[in-house]
């Protein structure tokens, strides 16, 4: 556009009315456009903002004591959410225990043995893959591997789809992580006469543990709200129980139940657990983002 | 072997302790590969495993369970078409409404902002990317049908609907739920990982670049259009690629407002469903081994095609720049 107009006027620059015109032309296509991005970026906030606000506002309004002494009841019974938390909590931390050393393991391997092998690329490939993959996807194929040949829903199918989608997200951080360490420094321990896994395991992976534990933290957080991959696999479970064997509890799957369900009590119930919920997963994702800027 | 190492090396043999290490060296090295062939044996397992359990039902109806439009449990009659027709309707919908609007938030915080506002802005936009979908679901339930059925779209119905070809696009009553809906919940929850992305490859261009456009006069826009859009197209496209993969599979969000229909609807403001809200939803009532659960699993084996395709493409366009 530019260039053709200054085509049609020979010399512009010698033409000081096309000259202005041109200019202010240009100058005035430039502001609606900032605007713009400053209204998009201030969109983008007022969803946040909205988000926040109503779960402040909704949340706060159901929150009791109750919610966090008391099992989920019926309706009208003034039940509150003690089960389906420490359910939550457990899945997650079988969940994060069995993936992160998985993870850990194939980051090292991506960034310390297969740097630029073909195989180490197609590894890379298949768990950016899983990285994105619809978690509703893992759910399906850990009831397919777990709960039917097992005989039913249990905790433990829960906690591993949840494993199988910390896996690919730590894997990501330490590879990353690992690809930031100066390469005088392997040279150094090396140098000194250690074999390479002493190198890795005692040099590398200090060096890189704070960005590990912010990839741990952000994978928590992930896990911690995912509904989907536990619809089928430890299905939710109203009443008190730690036998992961068993159909177990969990926050998110409740909130599902609770907030699709026509009682009052109930979807105030699902609002406060939407409150605990978000309030955990954003504090865990800027304590993950503090620990990654104070090392640095 | 040298006086001096020899003393350094303490008490063991150089050979035993070398012995040691090459030992150590190999069971790790094994383990790190294990691992990995492992995550290549996940995504086989994930594959084999959807394809077999809808085995039953692709038999039973061979190719056209892909393109048929019933879904009657009843009868026992499954077919893949009107999920298939909605997951990826609102899929695009959804990225054609987030795409500018995250082009704008990531212009402004690598052009635009002031060096103190990008940190907060940046961070604020990440945390919007970590809100749990369930959380989006509700909040679109609860807040925004509500909204749509009471102002934009009676709104939208009276005017848009009334025009002469695109109308029937906008027609029907204003429900507040529907694909419409699902799409504005989806776009406003991929925004963030389009924004991030975007900022992320637009902070990779050479500043020499920028600085010699701005050095000839040019304004932000210009060189945006002129510089850094043509400079980082692929990852852009990439980017974009991936919000789509986001898109495709997000269950619990669309759940709550599509209003769960198993037809086709015309009218973007009509209800109906996704291959993934119609697996979360349908699963509950199928039974062990039944034709219907086959269906399910069978859904749930094309979306991971349909997903498998986008986010290879994604990650193909945005490796060379990323690495570079």
């Amino acid at each position: 556009m530019a260039s053709t107009t200054y085509a049609a006027a020979a010399r512009p620059d010698k033409d000081p009315v096309v000259a202005a015109r041109l200019g202010t032309r240009r100058r005035r296509v430039d502001s609606v456009i900032r605007i713009a991005c400053v209204a998009a970026t201030l969109l983008g906030l007022l969803f946040l903002f909205s988000i926040l606000v109503t779960l402040a506002w909704r949340g706060l309004d159901a929150m009791t004591f109750t919610v966090f002494t008391d099992v989920t009841r019926p309706p009208g019974s003034n039940g509150g959410l003690l089960n389906a938390i420490v359910g939550s909590i457990i899945q997650v931390v079988i969940g994060t225990a069995i993936g992160t050393p998985i993870g850990m393991l194939v980051g090292t391997y991506l960034a310390e043995y297969a740097r630029g092998s073909a195989f180490g690329n197609v590894v890379r490939f298949v768990s950016d893959i899983l990285l994105s993959a619809p978690s509703i996807l893992i759910g399906l194929f850990v009831y397919q591997l777990l709960v039917v040949p097992f005989g039913g829903f249990s905790g433990w199918a829960g906690s591993i789809a949840l494993a199988i989608i910390v896996i690919p997200i730590v894997v990501r951080t330490t590879e990353d992580m690992l690809t930031l360490i100066p390469n005088t420094l392997r040279e150094a321990v090396i140098g000194l006469g250690a074999p390479k896994w002493k190198m890795i395991t005692l040099v590398c992976w200090r060096a890189a543990l704070s960005g590990i534990i912010t990839g741990v933290l952000l994978a928590v957080a992930r896990v911690a709200g995912e509904t989907a991959p536990l619809l089928f696999t430890s299905l939710g479970n109203n009443a008190w129980n730690t036998d992961l064997t068993r159909p177990y509890p969990s926050l998110p799957v409740t909130i599902y139940a609770y907030a699709g369900s026509p009682y009052e009590d109930w979807i105030a119930l699902a609002w406060s657990g939407a409150l605990i919920i978000t309030l955990g997963v954003l504090s865990l994702n800027i304590l993950a983002r503090s620990i990654f800027r104070a090392k640095r | 072997m040298s006086q001096a190492t020899a003393t350094a090396v303490e008490a063991l043999p150089a050979s035993t302790r070398r012995a040691a290490g090459s030992a150590g060296d190999r069971v790790f090295e094994a383990l790190c590969r294990g691992a990995g062939v492992f995550v290549l044996l996940l995504l086989g397992a994930i594959i084999v495993e959807l394809f077999i359990g809808g085995w039953q039902a692709f038999r039973t109806f061979g190719f056209g369970f892909v393109t048929s439009l019933e879904w009657d449990p009843v009868q026992e009659v499954f077919g893949a078409g009107v999920p298939v027709y909605g997951t990826i309707l609102t899929a695009v919908l959804a990225i054609i409404l987030a795409v500018p609007v995250a082009f704008g938030v990531a212009f402004f915080l690598t052009e635009l902002a002031p060096e103190w506002m990008r940190r907060p802005v940046g961070t604020a936009v990440e945390l919007l990317a970590a809100v749990p979908s369930i959380i989006y679901g509700m909040w679109g339930f609860f807040v925004v049908v509500p909204v749509m059925a009471r102002h934009i779209q009676p709104a939208i119905i009276d005017t848009v609907g009334e025009l002469p070809v695109i109308g029937w696009l906008f027609e029907g009553p204003p429900f507040g739920t529907g694909l419409f809906t699902a799409a504005l919940i989806l776009a406003i929850m991929i925004l963030p990982f389009i924004a991030a992305t975007m900022r992320d490859v637009f902070e990779q261009v050479p500043p020499v670049f920028k600085e010699s456009a701005y050095g000839l006069g040019a304004t932000r826009w210009e060189v945006m259009r002129g510089v850094v859009l043509p400079y980082t197209r692929t990852s852009v496209v990439g980017g974009i690629m991936l919000g789509l993969g986001r898109a495709l599979g997000e269950t619990m969000a669309v759940t709550f407002v599509i209003g769960n229909a198993n037809r086709i609807a015309t009218s973007l403001f009509g209800p109906g469903n996704t291959i993934a809200s119609l697996v979360a939803l349908e699963f509950g009532e199928s039974q062990l081994g039944s034709l219907k659960l086959s269906a399910l699993l069978a859904l749930g084996f094309i979306l991971f095609v349909i997903s498998f395709i986008v986010l290879a493409i994604s990650r193909w366009l945005l490796r060379p720049r990323l690495k570079g």
